[in-house]
């Protein structure tokens, strides 16, 4: 193995790490925003929710990340109501892209495994609840989303994991994030080990973010006693 | 608009239904390759071979904690490398590209493969233990035990995780348009630019996707109730 190269394309590789890093966490926060009301909606019995809810996880869902990614960045650009709107500067920039793809795409995600944790608060609780006079907001804030989230988190870090992982795919729209900067640096020098250095930094951060987890998902649930 | 995507030498429709077939070979025959690769990894795990045990652990988690983006190109490149090397032990040095399809069903079989092998350990001990002594009561040997009790079994606590697995496997095909496997995407793309029409063919090849995700969400239920079909419920 030639070291030289990890001396001389160091930068290079920080540079994209922190990219890829900053990628996951401004989208991984802003999806679990839109999901949080859209888990809400596809929980709710009201057609006018659910249906809206369900499609757009479905779609998510049910496409490849990367496609979704070509439709925002190479897509739109097809209208001109777009090109000519104040939007422009935001959807001709392939990082805010990346950036829109990837929450949009967790945001589903996000939303399914919530309900799932929604789904999972205890029957007794949310009548306890009731019982005290909580009106539905209030029950869903104190009482629902936070149970939720306890119960959705090892899941959560789950999709946060593969959130990562997804967002090498945003070097295909010209985003020089890790996985951008080092087929641009292989495509220079055609060394193997280039590769080797960034799966090294991606399961490194991969190893990270599980770390993370775990150690919020301890602090989440330390009120919990165990028997 | 539309008369891109019409039939024939007009439009791209012909192409896109091309690729889609690609795509699909593309995922079943990676399907084949993971499964077989998932119960080999998966006997290694509960095998009480040490060697054989971590061997199976750093490739799950090598493979789990890597983007997919990067096994194929790892893949498709080290492949060609190797070849290359092996090559030149009989003094051949023209540069050899290795066939993007074989790259792709390589690289999707070991992604799938990694996962799976979790999926087939959980229902290889998801089998009741109780059932397990019966049969060896009964006087089965092993293989018998493994045939006759566990595997039928095994394959119905399989079938939910391998059918989630399925539904990441089929859109992780695309990914093979990137070392340029002239599957669904790589089509739309090559549309896209010729006739200047990305969204047309982007939301084409989305909708082409849902569609086959749609067909797997009715496939896996009926599989699971096929499988599930000898069991009593309550």
């Amino acid at each position: 193995m030639d070291f030289e190269l990890l001396t001389q394309y160091g930068d290079r590789f920080w540079d994209g790490t922190l990219i890829s890093l900053k990628l996951v966490l401004m989208s991984s926060i802003l999806g679990l925003l839109i999901a949080l009301p859209m888990a809400l909606a596809r929980s709710s019995h009201h057609r006018r929710y659910w249906i809206p809810a369900y499609s757009y996880i479905y779609f998510f869902r049910g496409t490849p990340l990367l496609i979704q990614l070509f439709i925002i960045y190479y897509g739109l650009g097809q209208f001109e109501a777009i090109t000519n709107s104040f939007l422009w500067p935001v959807l001709s920039d392939a990082e805010w892209c990346g950036l829109i793809g990837m929450t949009l795409n967790t945001a589903a995600y996000t939303a399914e495994i919530l309900r799932g944790g929604i789904r999972a608060v205890p029957r007794g609780e949310i009548e306890a609840a009731k019982a005290y006079g909580m009106s539905w907001w209030l029950l869903q804030r104190r009482i629902v989303l936070p149970r939720a989230l306890r119960i959705a988190w090892p899941a959560y870090g789950n999709e946060v994991i593969l959130l990562l992982k997804g967002s090498a795919l945003v070097s295909t729209i010209a985003v020089w994030d890790l996985m951008g900067e080092t087929r641009s640096i292989f495509s220079r020098t055609y060394a193997l080990e280039i590769f080797v250095y960034a799966a090294i930094i991606y399961f490194l951060l991969t190893f990270l973010l599980t770390r993370v987890f775990n150690q919020i998902e301890k602090r989440i649930n330390r009120y919990l006693v165990s028997y | 608009m539309f008369e891109n995507l019409s039939y024939g030498d007009l439009g791209f429709g012909d192409e896109l239904i091309a690729g889609t077939l690609l795509t699909l070979e593309l995922a079943v025959v990676s399907l084949v390759v993971g499964i077989i690769l998932g119960l080999i990894t998966a006997a290694a795990k509960l095998s009480r071979n040490r060697i054989y045990k971590s061997l199976a652990q750093v490739y799950t988690e090598v493979v789990r904690g890597i983007p997919e983006m990067l096994v194929v190109l790892v893949v498709f490149f080290g492949a060609s490398a190797l070849l290359q090397t092996i090559a030149g032990w009989f003094d051949y040095d023209e540069y050899i590209e290795v066939n993007a399809f074989v790259a792709g069903v390589f690289a999707l079989g070991l992604v799938f493969g990694a996962f799976s092998s979790e999926v087939f350990r959980g229902a290889f001990l998801a089998v009741p233990k109780g059932q397990i002594e019966a049969a060896k009561a009964c006087g089965m040997s092993n293989w018998q035990v493994f045939r006759r009790i566990r595997l039928p079994q095994m394959w119905r606590f399989a079938i939910p995780g391998i059918g989630n697995l399925w539904m990441v496997l089929l859109k992780d095909t695309s990914l093979i348009s990137i070392i340029a496997l002239d599957e669904l995407l790589r089509w739309s793309k090559v549309a896209a630019e010729t006739t200047k029409e990305p969204f047309t063919f982007y939301i084409a090849a989305a909708i082409i996707y849902l569609l086959l995700t749609i067909l797997s969400d009715i496939a896996r239920n009926y599989f699971e109730t096929r499988a599930n079909r000898g069991v009593v419920n309550g």
